[in-house]
């Protein structure tokens, strides 16, 4: 029986189910649990590794409030087992910045007003992260495509493709304009 | 919610994964994307007491043309690395029109092409295309391997032709006689959502001549319908105005749409009608700008 699965669900694994070991990359650092196989990686990361960064907006995987990101590919956490991660690199919103600096994706949304209450915020920029990683010189349509799977229920989506488009273009290393997208 | 306990296995074998599926005794299940399994799970309509994750298999995550111009899809080949494809965009118009629609970009990086077929959703897309396309799946099993045509595959909603030790490794798309056309229109209230209704039209060309037409549709009946008698009525004849309205006529009389939240059954009659001309006068047009 784990402690970590005690933590995450309230009635106790009983002594026949198996759990597992598994060994995570998150956000460049190994971390090794002990799971239930019918853990969602969303929880063992919230819960068990307390990146609360991941958020949880629904039961049916049409949010993607819960994006992380999974060997550089954008995944809703909230759909794949945490036994599935195992041996796998993991980069949650609290991997994007480094010790002292906000990454441009995180300048754009604070530069451009890309966020309001915050929730949808997260999976945006591991969704924007992904895209920038492909594709350095998105259209405005480009970033839009990219972000179809993440819904935000505050800002009406404007400025958060401008604040997309703000970290195009930073990381391509011009001077962002306050003009953004239409 | 949280899905209800199971067993996981993730086998390195394709023989170890049919050997626990085969001990699981049809109370196993295979998991591949997870995409339309892990939300069942969750939501408790689904129970298995083993899950077979078959994402450790090597070698099934291709997608190629054969020297002959047949198209295979390994098992675990994602709708992502489909909506990326070169090869695709080149060779197979209907399947490159089809892979950007399924479901959102986030699902798209998990999800499976055969995964969509096994799950056998009346409003999946491939389901569709791989009907309008004539395919078939093989399925590996204790027994050896064997090609299931795709209309005997999907036996009914939700339900597909595998015996519970059988695992669907590839899907196959016939080689083309003829130049392939075609498209896949698929109306949906905002993206990520399953189609109010949608057409995959399949075509082989011989100069101006249709030499072979298949024509499906999703989201407009309680399971892929496909629409035979409207590809029969292009076969043999040029994509004049008149073939075109029939064709579209008789797609239209093959749906057996329901009205529900997403629209009356009139209207997505009438939907299927304006996609199947819009895709046939598309073929037209492109033909003609590259003449
Ligand atoms: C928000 C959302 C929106 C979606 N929108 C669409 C959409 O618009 N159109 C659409 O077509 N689909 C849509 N889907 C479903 C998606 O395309 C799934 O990826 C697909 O239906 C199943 O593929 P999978 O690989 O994820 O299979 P899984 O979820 O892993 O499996 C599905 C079923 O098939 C079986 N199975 C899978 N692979 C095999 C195999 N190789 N051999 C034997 N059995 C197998 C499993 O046991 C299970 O019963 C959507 C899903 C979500 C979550
Ligand atoms: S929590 Fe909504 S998609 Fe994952
Ligand atoms: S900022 Fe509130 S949901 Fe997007």
């Amino acid at each position: 029986m784990s402690p970590l699965f005690e933590e995450i669900i309230e009635e106790p694994a009983s002594a026949d189910v198996p759990t597992r070991r598994v060994a995570i990359t998150v956000n460049g650092q190994r971390r090794v649990a002990e799971v239930e196989p019918r853990l969602l990686l969303a929880h063992l990361l919230r819960q068990g590794f307390k990146l609360t960064g991941t958020h949880l907006g629904c039961d049916t995987t049409n949010c993607g409030a819960c994006t992380v990101l999974v060997d550089g590919k954008a995944i809703k956490s909230c759909t794949m087992l945490a036994v599935q991660a195992d041996g796998h690199e993991v980069t949650t919103v609290e991997g994007l910045a480094s010790m002292s600096e906000l990454s441009p994706i995180q300048e754009g949304f604070k530069d451009e007003h890309g966020l309001q209450c915050g929730f949808c915020t997260p999976g945006m920029m591991l969704s924007a992260t992904a895209m920038l990683a492909e594709n350095p010189n998105p259209t405005e349509e480009d970033v839009r495509w990219a972000l179809s799977g993440n819904l935000c229920r505050c800002t009406g989506y404007q400025n958060i493709v401008k604040a997309v488009l703000w970290a195009a273009a930073k990381m391509r290393g011009e001077e962002p304009s306050h003009e953004g997208a239409a | 919610m949280y899905p209800s306990r199971f067993r996981y296995e993730a086998p390195r074998s394709l023989d170890d994964a049919i050997a626990l599926l085969q001990a699981g005794q049809g109370e196993a299940k295979v998991l591949a994307g997870g995409q339309s399994l892990v939300p069942l799970l969750k939501l408790r309509f689904a129970a298995p007491e083993l899950l077979v994750d078959i994402n450790n298999l090597p070698g099934l995550d291709y997608h190629r043309v054969d020297p002959d111009g047949t198209i295979r899809i390994g098992a675990l080949c994602r709708h992502a690395t489909l909506e990326r494809s070169p090869l695709l965009v080149e060779r197979q118009p209907t399947m490159a029109a089809a892979a950007p629609l399924v479901a959102d970009p986030l699902v798209r990086n998990r999800g499976t092409l055969v995964g969509s077929l096994c799950h056998a959703d009346p409003q999946g897309d491939w389901a569709a295309v791989v009907t309008a396309l004539g395919g078939r799946v093989v399925a590996a099993g204790p027994r050896g391997r064997r090609e299931i045509p795709i209309g005997e595959f999907v036996t009914g909603p939700f339900e597909n032709a595998l015996r519970y030790d059988e695992i669907a490794v590839e899907a196959v798309i016939p080689a083309s006689k003829g130049q392939p056309a075609g498209g896949y229109l698929k109306l949906e209230r905002r993206v990520g959502d399953f189609a109010t209704a949608a057409a995959a039209v399949a075509l082989e060309l011989s100069g101006d001549v249709v030499t072979r037409a298949g024509i499906a549709l999703c989201g407009v009946g309680p399971s892929t319908i496909d629409a035979t008698d409207a590809g029969r009525a292009l076969t043999g004849r040029t994509l004049t105005a008149a073939a075109i309205e029939e064709a579209a006529d008789l797609a239209a009389a093959a749906a057996q749409p329901r009205t529900d939240h997403r629209g009356s059954a009139a209207y997505k009659r009438q939907v299927v009608r304006t996609f199947v001309t819009r895709i046939l006068r598309n073929v037209v047009s492109t033909a003609e700008r590259a003449a």
